[in-house]
């Protein structure tokens, strides 16, 4: 709704977006043209072995694969606890709703910290799960929990507004055809609410990516078994390893920026068609 | 939401699913949030109450380091939260106002921090700041630190946070609409005046949530710092790297005593959060019941 007349009206367009500008270059444009510049000094050969090295290799499958994993349980777990919050009414709704959004407040370390803490063989859940052979810590499966965690509140906040904003006569419709409950979501509900749904799995899978702090207390950061990426990164650059290290933050910075593009086209794609 | 005395009395709508599906799926939620969500925030506390509220005592205030990180932190989050609240004001300025080319890639751009990995973040200010970095020698001639210092722990959480004040403030001013400040003006109102008289007010509890937000994440920051602190003892470690510390010491209760810190901080963030949900919605039906009555007279 904003006119362009304003331009010629309201003051500060020069000032603001000037300043904008100038702050985006410094504190972000400055450092990622930095990282390019140095990885482009490596010869193809160098950038090569470091990169495809085994360790490494493995670090990016598991990075990819585990956030792969941790958003589609988030999608499923989402969608449940999206529809719960949209479509019910409970004792203590409120506090519920807003103990959703946890994971964006609470520092990454910390929920590292006590989810490695529960799933030990002595904690909460370890004292439960470790007998029956399910570890937790220092496993691939405790990386795939701690992003569950850390991704939770993305496909949550991205379907409500969608499913509030059902029209309600479509699944009338459907229920006056002799759909029953089970019939309309899958073939009324479910569809519309699909693109919504597929952005909230990139958003949650985009975030896992480059997700460090919660990781590295959990994972037990083994070589070729349980470390990710982004600790391989660190692993490099504290044996002053400097040129691998950067080399191998490339390949993250793409991998996300991938994804970044991809979710720009779904949304796009999703748009036309609900438009 | 439907009223429990009407539903009795009006016909089931088609929306509504069976008693036992939807008990079921409300139970199946809640176990789901106390599995992921709740038992490990109760954890966080128990953990750090385990031997006693003395000993949690000690651990946060008797300990020369952590006390050090505890004002570490106290001195970098503000310093970041205020320096993008300056650019979150800018930002939401230029791009709710204004129609301009490259507004959409602009809005794209801002984004782009989140996606970037945390510890490639801190690797880059390395890379530019450090020893070996594109301005370590002339950092050196001039004898200044910014890696494994102050200013390299704001400059990394301010580039981790960057996107998060800019990102509440715009669309919430473009909701608003420029109305009132374009009427501002031609009554003669000059920039800094609509600004003060016209928009803060509007905004103020969007930009607050903003700022808590940024503020929580600035805090509780954890990959970008620890590549560029070096992590150093009672120099350069804040509270998230602070309990990393003590976790690999192997002293629990001292790591999940600065984490309860943290947590109370993230339970603080969600409380304002919630409040001013609260209130916007209060504000929105009062805004409505007026109408409605002023309609009816």
């Amino acid at each position: 709704m904003t006119l362009d007349v304003n331009r010629r009206v309201l003051p500060g367009f020069t000032l603001s977006l000037g300043y904008t500008l100038l702050y985006m270059s410094l504190l972000v444009g400055i450092p990622l043209a930095a990282g390019f510049l140095k990885a482009s000094q490596l010869s193809l050969g160098q950038f090569w072995a470091a990169v495809s090295s085994d360790r490494a290799v493995a670090a990016y499958l598991l990075t990819v694969g585990a956030s792969f994993v941790s958003a589609f349980i988030n999608a499923l777990l989402g969608l449940l606890v999206a529809w719960v919050l949209t479509r019910y009414d409970f004792p203590l709704k409120r506090l519920f709703d807003s103990l959703v959004d946890l994971p964006f407040a609470l520092p990454t370390a910390v929920a590292g910290l006590v989810y490695s803490d529960l799933f030990a063989p002595k904690g909460w859940y370890g004292r439960f799960l470790v007998p029956l052979g399910i570890q937790g810590a220092y496993s691939r499966l405790g990386i795939v929990l701690v992003l569950v965690f850390i991704g939770f509140p993305f496909v949550v906040r991205t379907l409500e507004p969608v499913l509030q904003g059902l029209d309600a006569d479509a699944e009338e419709a459907a229920a006056c055809l002799g759909a029953n409950r089970l019939q309309t979501f899958v073939r009324v509900v479910l569809p519309s609410i699909f693109p919504a749904l597929i952005t909230g799995f990139a958003l949650a899978f985009a975030r896992s990516l480059g997700e460090y702090g919660s990781v590295v207390f959990i994972s037990g950061n083994m070589p070729f078994k349980t470390e990710i990426a982004p600790v391989l990164v660190v692993a490099r650059l504290e044996e002053f390893a400097y040129p691998e290290a950067t080399a191998i933050a490339v390949v993250i910075l793409a991998i996300s920026f991938v994804t970044l593009f991809a979710i720009n086209l779904l949304e796009r794609w999703s748009m036309r068609h609900h438009g | 939401m439907a009223d429990t005395s009407q539903a009795k009395l009006i016909p089931p709508r088609a929306q509504d699913d069976p008693a036992t599906v939807r008990v079921g799926l409300i139970l199946l939620a809640v176990a789901i949030m106390a599995f992921f969500v709740v038992v490990p925030l109760v954890n966080v506390f128990v953990q750090a109450f385990a031997s006693g509220a003395h000993t949690y005592w000690n651990n946060l205030v008797h300990d020369a380091d952590t006390v050090h990180s505890i004002k570490l932190t106290l001195m970098v989050a503000p310093v970041a939260v205020g320096l993008n609240l300056v650019f979150g004001i800018a930002a939401a300025w230029a791009i709710a106002r204004f129609r301009f080319p490259g507004r959409t890639l602009l809005t794209a751009l801002i984004d782009l921090p989140f996606s970037v990995s945390p510890v490639v973040v801190g690797l880059f200010l390395l890379l530019l700041f450090g020893l070996q970095g594109t301005f370590g020698p002339w950092l050196r001639a001039h004898d200044l630190k910014i890696v494994f210092a102050y200013p390299g722990l704001v400059i990394a959480t301010a580039f981790v946070t960057f996107p998060v004040v800019a990102r509440e403030l715009t669309p919430l001013m473009e909701a608003l609409g420029a109305e009132e400040e374009v009427a501002a003006v031609s009554l003669g109102a000059r920039g800094w005046q609509v600004f003060r008289m016209i928009t803060l007010p509007n905004v103020k509890w969007g930009l607050l949530y903003g700022v808590i937000l940024c503020n929580a994440r600035a805090m509780g920051e954890f990959g970008a710092v620890y590549v560029v602190s070096g992590h150093i003892a009672g120099k350069t470690d804040t509270m998230p790297l602070r309990v990393e510390k003590l976790f690999q010491e192997y002293n629990l209760p001292g790591a999940f005593a600065v984490a309860s810190v943290l947590a109370m901080l993230a339970l603080v963030t969600l409380f304002v959060k919630t409040a001013l949900e609260w209130k916007t919605r209060r504000d929105l039906a009062e805004a409505h019941r007026l109408q409605t009555e002023g309609a009816e007279s």
